[in-house]
């Protein structure tokens, strides 16, 4: 199995080549530096050359929104997305979906509340198209710079709100999603404001109901989307959804190899 | 009557028994003869005398001006793995087009009379008339205007930086000036590309779906809304290529009403699809500008009708399988064209072919201000597509006289199609 990495990762890459290895696969990571790709080689030859060389799947992160998909056309083994571009990022929004459900019966009717840079994060997009499909209603929050008007038209059962505050009490789950600094910086929106507008806190975790889910794909900014004490506090689920990903992530790759692995 | 000499080593040919678009308003049978490279004589069926000459049967079929393309990217010089003069060409040809019109984004650009010269050499072994359009600043930067009247001498028939618009307002307006006392356009790709850093695609509902950055209709109209102020100024001509979005029609509509003398075009993939199509990211639907959504694609066929846009130019953009065959923001933009133009002209004029021929050929005759194309007359070359309105086909990546297949209409199916394309006489291509 290849592990096909054109950017940086932590929790997916480790969590893909532990689920492998915990299946009996082999692995081999192939990323951007120490490799052809600096010399120019083009995602479709890397991809041929890595299944030319006995590779039986291709788990793909990359830059580039649709990469994988351009490596399904090309290819007949399985193509993985371990998160591409601003797209989607299926595995989180699965391991995601399987951390609400050792807590929920069902996510049908569940409100979930996904705060952040919604525009640019892929972890949003695969969650609304994932969530809303088994019946819970995703409400995005956020400003308008990272959260278009148009991103309710992703699914059905979407909408959106600049109004974190009165979101909350409502909200069965809240899915904080990561800032940056420098994201911000370019879009001329203050840090300040941001942290006043809808940074979790202690204070508004206050206003949701006692038993809300707080969820973090990672890496997390503490002291920007969250603060370190809800972050850490006994309702974040953080840890238990890095867990969950080793496990939902061999269920993916047994699902991909047909069960030959 | 007498009968000329053969200057191009043609022989006569007369077109016989088909239905003639004159493109000067009328539509009848009757037979077209063509002697020296000219149109020779024009009469009712069956009334031009029997001298021997080679006889094209045209019954069934529609006779009109050959097509102008206001807008295509022949690649050469230096980038002849996309495509050649020679094959662009060969892809107008087939396309019903017997004159094109290259832009300058060449490598180098086109910036000089010896480069604009060089495309025009027999050497080039171009199927159609190639008639360039240079660069309006030296290398398309934006800073220095070229010399116009230089490369007016040497062919050039307008000026652009296309693809790298002019967005400085003080040498879009010096362009404007030495393009209006030379009497020929400015033509702007009109985006704002302050505001498309990034973008590779129409900013809405499938852009964000799809994790791509999207541009903004505003992008079009806000540069549309500046040239137009400067044309009125200058009271130079402004031709504004491959118009996209309703809100810069509408500023053409007005700009035109006061009196600006602005003319535009269309491309046949903005009248046909929006942006839902480029799908999984298919980079044979990424194009700048971009596939825009819905009611803009409607509000081009509108502007067509209506006379806003004046004419259809295909923005024919080869590209190599290799290129395109990349991640979606790395692949290049820009589609090929030619080949399909007429079926989609013919769609959209639902199916007045008359219309069509305005479209493809007697209006961007018009917009360039040339008297002797777009028309079927006695004395003028011969410049002659003959086509099958009605004929089904489907459009395919072997069949295609391009180097590139770039298209996103391979294997699609489409009724109306060139039989045969005549240049200064000399038929150039039959199907």
């Amino acid at each position: 199995m290849a592990l096909l990495f054109y950017e940086a990762s932590t929790r997916t890459r480790c969590s893909f080549e532990l689920a492998a290895k915990s299946l009996g696969a082999s692995t081999t990571l192939v990323s951007t530096t120490a490799s052809s790709i600096e010399k120019g080689e083009s995602l479709v030859d890397t991809g041929a050359t890595l299944a030319a060389m006995g590779a039986e799947c291709i788990v793909i992160r990359h830059p580039s929104s649709g990469a994988p998909h351009l490596l399904a056309r090309h290819l007949t083994i399985p193509i993985v997305n371990a998160g591409d571009g601003m797209h989607e990022h299926p595995s989180q929004a699965l391991l995601d979906c399987f951390t609400i459900l050792q807590h929920r019966r069902s996510l049908q009717g569940l409100r979930l509340l996904l705060v952040g840079d919604i525009f640019h994060s892929r972890v949003a997009r695969s969650n609304a198209l994932l969530l809303t499909r088994l019946g819970a209603q995703v409400t995005f929050c956020g400003p308008p710079a990272l959260l278009p008007d148009v991103a309710q038209t992703i699914a059905p059962g979407v909408s959106i709100t600049r109004d974190f505050d009165s979101a909350l009490p409502t909200a069965d789950g809240i899915m904080m999603l990561r800032v940056q600094k420098e994201r911000l910086a370019g879009l001329q929106l203050s840090v300040d404001d941001y942290i006043r507008d809808y940074q979790l806190t202690s204070q508004r975790m206050a206003l949701a109901p006692e038993d809300a889910l707080v969820m973090h794909p990672g890496p997390m900014v503490r002291g920007m989307e969250l603060t370190s004490e809800v972050a850490d506090c006994a309702r974040s689920l953080v840890l238990e959804q890095v867990r969950n990903g080793v496990a939902v992530r061999r269920a993916i790759l047994l699902r991909a190899l047909g069960g030959r692995a | 009557m007498t009968r000329k000499h053969d200057v191009t080593g043609t022989h006569p040919l007369l077109i016989s028994g088909g239905t003639l678009i004159t493109g000067t308003g009328e539509m009848r049978r009757g037979d077209l003869l063509i002697e020296g490279g000219n149109i020779a004589a024009i009469d009712d069926v069956g009334r031009i005398p029997e001298r021997g000459q080679t006889v094209l049967e045209a019954r069934g079929l529609l006779v009109s001006p050959g097509f102008i393309d206001l807008h295509v990217h022949l690649r050469e010089p230096g980038q002849s793995h996309k495509e050649t003069i020679a094959t662009g060409t060969a892809a107008a040809a087939a396309g019903g087009f017997s004159t094109v019109c290259a832009m300058p984004n060449t490598t180098p650009v086109n910036d000089s009379p010896e480069i604009t010269a060089w495309m025009q050499k027999p050497q080039r072994r171009a199927m159609v008339k190639v008639r360039p359009i240079a660069a309006a600043t030296i290398g398309s930067s934006g800073e220095r205007l070229t010399d116009f009247s230089a490369l007016v001498k040497a062919g050039a028939v307008a000026v652009t930086d296309d693809g790298r618009p002019i967005l400085g307002a003080s040498i879009m307006r010096e362009a404007l000036m030495a393009s209006g006392a030379l009497g020929i356009p400015v033509i702007q790709h009109a985006e704002d590309t302050r505001m498309s850093q990034g973008c590779t695609m129409h900013e809405g509902p499938t852009s964000f779906r799809l994790g791509l950055r999207g541009v903004k209709a505003e992008a079009e109209a806000s540069i549309v809304a500046r040239d137009i102020e400067l044309a009125k100024e200058t009271k130079a001509h402004l031709h504004v290529a491959h118009l996209s979005t309703a809100a810069a029609l509408e500023q053409v509509r007005q700009g035109r009403k006061s009196g600006a003398y602005v003319t535009c075009e269309v491309t046949p993939h903005h009248l046909l699809l929006t942006d839902e199509e480029v799908g999984d990211y298919d980079t044979n639907c990424k194009m700048n500008p971009p596939l825009r959504a819905e009611s803009d694609r409607q509000a081009m066929w509108e502007g067509l009708h209506d006379g806003t846009i004046d004419c259809i130019a295909t923005d024919h953009a080869p590209h190599a399988a290799h290129e395109k065959d990349q991640e979606f923001d790395r692949a290049p933009f820009g589609v090929t064209g030619l080949e399909t133009a007429l079926p989609i002209a013919l769609m959209v004029a639902g199916g007045d072919p008359q219309l069509a021929v305005r479209w493809l050929s007697s209006n961007p005759a018009s917009v360039m201000g040339w008297k002797d194309v777009g028309a079927l007359r006695v004395g003028v070359a011969a410049d002659i597509v003959i086509f099958d309105p009605a004929e089904e086909w489907t459009f395919t990546a072997s069949e295609s006289k391009s180097k590139s297949k770039n298209s996103p209409f391979i294997g699609k199916g489409f009724r109306g199609r060139v039989q045969y394309t005549i240049v200064d006489g000399r038929v150039v291509w039959s199907l």
